[in-house]
């Protein structure tokens, strides 16, 4: 599903160029539960951003679901994310203001979808993140870290997309709170999602089948997590 | 997006913080406001002064001896320097000019009037019955002299309210029978005009009318008019009817074409067009002055929206994030400033209603308040909206979503 072959971002600061994302290759099936590791700085972040089609690589391919990525302009790379990428984020970057279901509906208001039809997958999202309905007309910012990241995940999940792109999702998060998201995110995986999760730590890595470990720009290993596959 | 969905986002964003909001559309409403009611109140006093004009008399044309005068000192001192005019003048124009429906000679100046001991120093003016038609002019207790009188050289006084409450006191009865003196002569008083009300250019109600004759023996000492008033059948015909009496008047007087006029005919229209477009130009003068304090809550607007911007990078990084497209977060913020002017233009609006209502309550001016001020204050308002929204909307489209998502 997901086709990357010798991606390389570059930036340009000062005059000088540096190189983020070196050459990096892989590809990911539908279903699979990813882990991105490495150490600050080594381009996570940069390569989810590519993934999620909030960026374009200098070079290199990226195929998603059989459409080339890296060539579309900034309208079409909107359509793409509307349509195939849920994301969460370290700071779960919810509307303050809003209800609970508004945030989770929101993605759905820029497809144009009517109000009542919205709400109903907001509903069905957030049940599947694993929130209780006491807490559908809550304001977003009167939650808990963890009730906002599940918040956070059922936006990600309510336009039914591809692929759900989790950025440090437990960062910002308690150890106990963190094992409940990361769980969430393994009930997902296992009804069929295909998750990519951006970590630092191993302990969140281990969570997934898979992990690629990167570092510096180019991928040091890419090894199935067998530790994972026995569990299941 | 739907449109019933960016209606929905842009008023959630314009109650969050109604405080700034309101602040924001106070310059707007303020702006409108004003703009509106001045071009009220403007309207209401072209329209007052066009009134008072006509309320002198309809489709008037003054002719005046001498050399020429300034509008709006009808009150002449005594007679003009040159004196032309005659009553066979004025017959002469009743006679040979078509498109007349009355002339009236008149003659004017000011004397001391005396009753009861009661000083009092007002206009007098010598003229025919044939003045009260002429100048919408009516009795309101006894009656006014006839044409008989006026040539029996009759010392009667029609005198008007203001006259009568100076000579015998606030709404005096039984005035009339009485005698007052006039420069010396002693008059009987035998009706009071009806209250007309000042009219700004001078107020009949301060006048005393005697006949034509009487004050030419009495108080000029010769058969010479101050003016002659001409009513026209209709507004229509009121420059033919100069123009004839131009002429004929220069031949009567033996004047050379092209020589110097030794009289001068007024035309109503003229000055009632004259001081239309002089109130016009004030309203006018006005409106710009307000119009330029929309254009300073326009600025109050953009700075709104800039702050607002800058404050919402990460919500706007989320919204391209979740598949918003530039044009999305365009219309949004640009939604937002117009729903602020646009409110502000309908308060505004409103207001500007009710200063021109309570101006007109109060009678200071009838301010009438026109659809068309009202769609133009509602344009102009969105369109400030537009203006003052554009730039901040635009940077705000124009934000790459991963800095804005990682804008502290
Ligand atoms: N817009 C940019 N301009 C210049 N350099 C950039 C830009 N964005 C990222 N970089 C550089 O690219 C490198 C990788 O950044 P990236 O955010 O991908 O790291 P990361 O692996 O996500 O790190 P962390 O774990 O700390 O989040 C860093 O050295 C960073 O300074
Ligand atoms: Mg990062």
């Amino acid at each position: 599903m997901i086709e990357c072959s010798s991606i390389t971002k570059s930036y340009t600061t000062g005059g000088e160029e540096t190189q983020v994302l070196k050459g990096v290759s892989f590809s990911i099936k539908s279903g699979e539960f990813v882990a991105i590791m490495g150490p600050s700085g080594s381009g996570k972040s940069t390569l989810m951003h590519i993934l999620g089609a909030l960026d374009t690589p200098t070079s290199g391919s990226y195929i998603l679901d059989g459409k080339d990525v890296s060539k579309l302009n900034d309208d079409e790379l909107a359509d793409i994310r509307k349509e195939k990428i849920g994301f969460v984020f370290q700071a779960f970057n919810l509307l303050p203001r809003a209800t609970v279901l508004r945030n989770v509906a929101l993605p759905l208001v820029y497809a144009e979808m009517p109000k009542p039809e919205r709400e109903k997958k907001a509903k069905t999202a957030l049940l599947h993140a694993g929130l209780d309905e006491s807490r559908f007309y809550h304001l977003s910012n009167q939650l808990s870290g963890g009730q906002m990241q599940r918040v956070a995940i059922a936006r990600a999940l309510v336009n039914d997309p591809a692929i759900i792109l989790a950025d440090e999702p437990t960062g910002n998060l308690d150890t106990k709170t963190g094992e409940i998201v990361l769980k969430t995110f393994q009930e997902l995986n296992s009804q069929g999602r295909t998750i990519i999760l951006i970590t630092h730590e191993h302990d969140v890595a281990s969570h997934a089948k898979r992990i690629i470990h990167i570092k510096d720009g180019n991928i040091l290993s890419d090894e199935t997590n067998h530790h994972q596959i026995i569990l299941n | 997006m739907r449109t019933s969905d960016l209606l929905e986002e842009t008023l959630s964003a314009v109650t969050a913080n109604k405080t700034r909001s309101g602040l924001t559309m106070l310059g707007i409403v303020i702006g409108i406001a004003s703009v509106i009611a001045l071009v009220a109140i403007g309207a209401g006093a072209q329209n007052s002064i066009a009134a008072n004009i006509q309320a002198l008399g309809a489709n008037l044309l003054t002719i005046s001896p001498g050399a020429q005068r300034t509008f709006g000192s009808t009150v002449s001192s005594g007679q003009g320097s040159a004196q032309s005019l005659t009553a066979g003048d004025a017959d002469a124009i009743a006679k040979n000019i078509s498109g007349i429906k009355y002339v009236s000679p008149e003659t004017s100046g000011r004397y001391q009037i005396v009753a009861k001991g009661n000083n009092t120093n007002t206009s007098v003016l010598g003229v025919k019955p044939v003045y009260l038609p002429v100048h919408n002019l009516s009795v309101e207790s006894g009656s006014f002299f006839a044409d008989s009188q006026v040539t029996n050289y009759a010392k009667v006084a029609v005198i008007g309210p203001t006259v009568r409450d100076d000579l015998f006191g606030e709404n005096a009865e039984n005035v009339v029978g009485q005698t007052i003196t006039i420069k010396g002569v002693p008059f009987t008083v035998i009706g009071i005009t009806l209250t007309k009300g000042g009219t700004g250019f001078n107020n009949p109600d301060n006048n005393i009318y005697i006949p034509l004759t009487t004050a030419q023996r009495y108080f000029i000492g010769n058969e010479n008019l101050g003016t002659i008033s001409v009513q026209a059948e209709n507004a229509e015909v009121m420059t033919q009817v100069q123009t004839d009496a131009t002429a004929l008047l220069m031949q009567r007087h033996k004047i050379a074409e092209g020589g110097t006029a030794d009289f001068r005919i007024l035309n109503q229209s003229d000055i009632v067009s004259t001081a239309s477009s002089v109130t016009g130009v004030l309203t006018q003068l006005l409106a710009a002055v307000a119009g330029i304090s929309l254009v300073v809550g326009g600025i109050g607007i953009m700075n709104m929206m800039l702050t607002t911007v800058t404050e919402r990078t990460r919500e706007i990084g989320l919204r391209k994030a979740i598949g918003a497209r530039s044009k999305n977060i365009n219309a949004q913020f640009l939604a937002e400033a117009v729903l602020l002017t646009f409110f502000g233009g309908a308060i505004g609006v409103f207001l500007g209603w009710l200063i021109s209502f309570i101006v007109s309550y109060f009678n200071i001016v009838a301010a009438s308040v026109s659809l068309n001020s009202i769609l133009l204050a509602f344009s102009v308002s969105a369109g400030v909206g537009i203006i003052f929204g554009y730039y901040p909307a635009r940077k705000a489209a124009r934000m790459s979503p991963i800095e804005a998502l990682r804008y502290e």
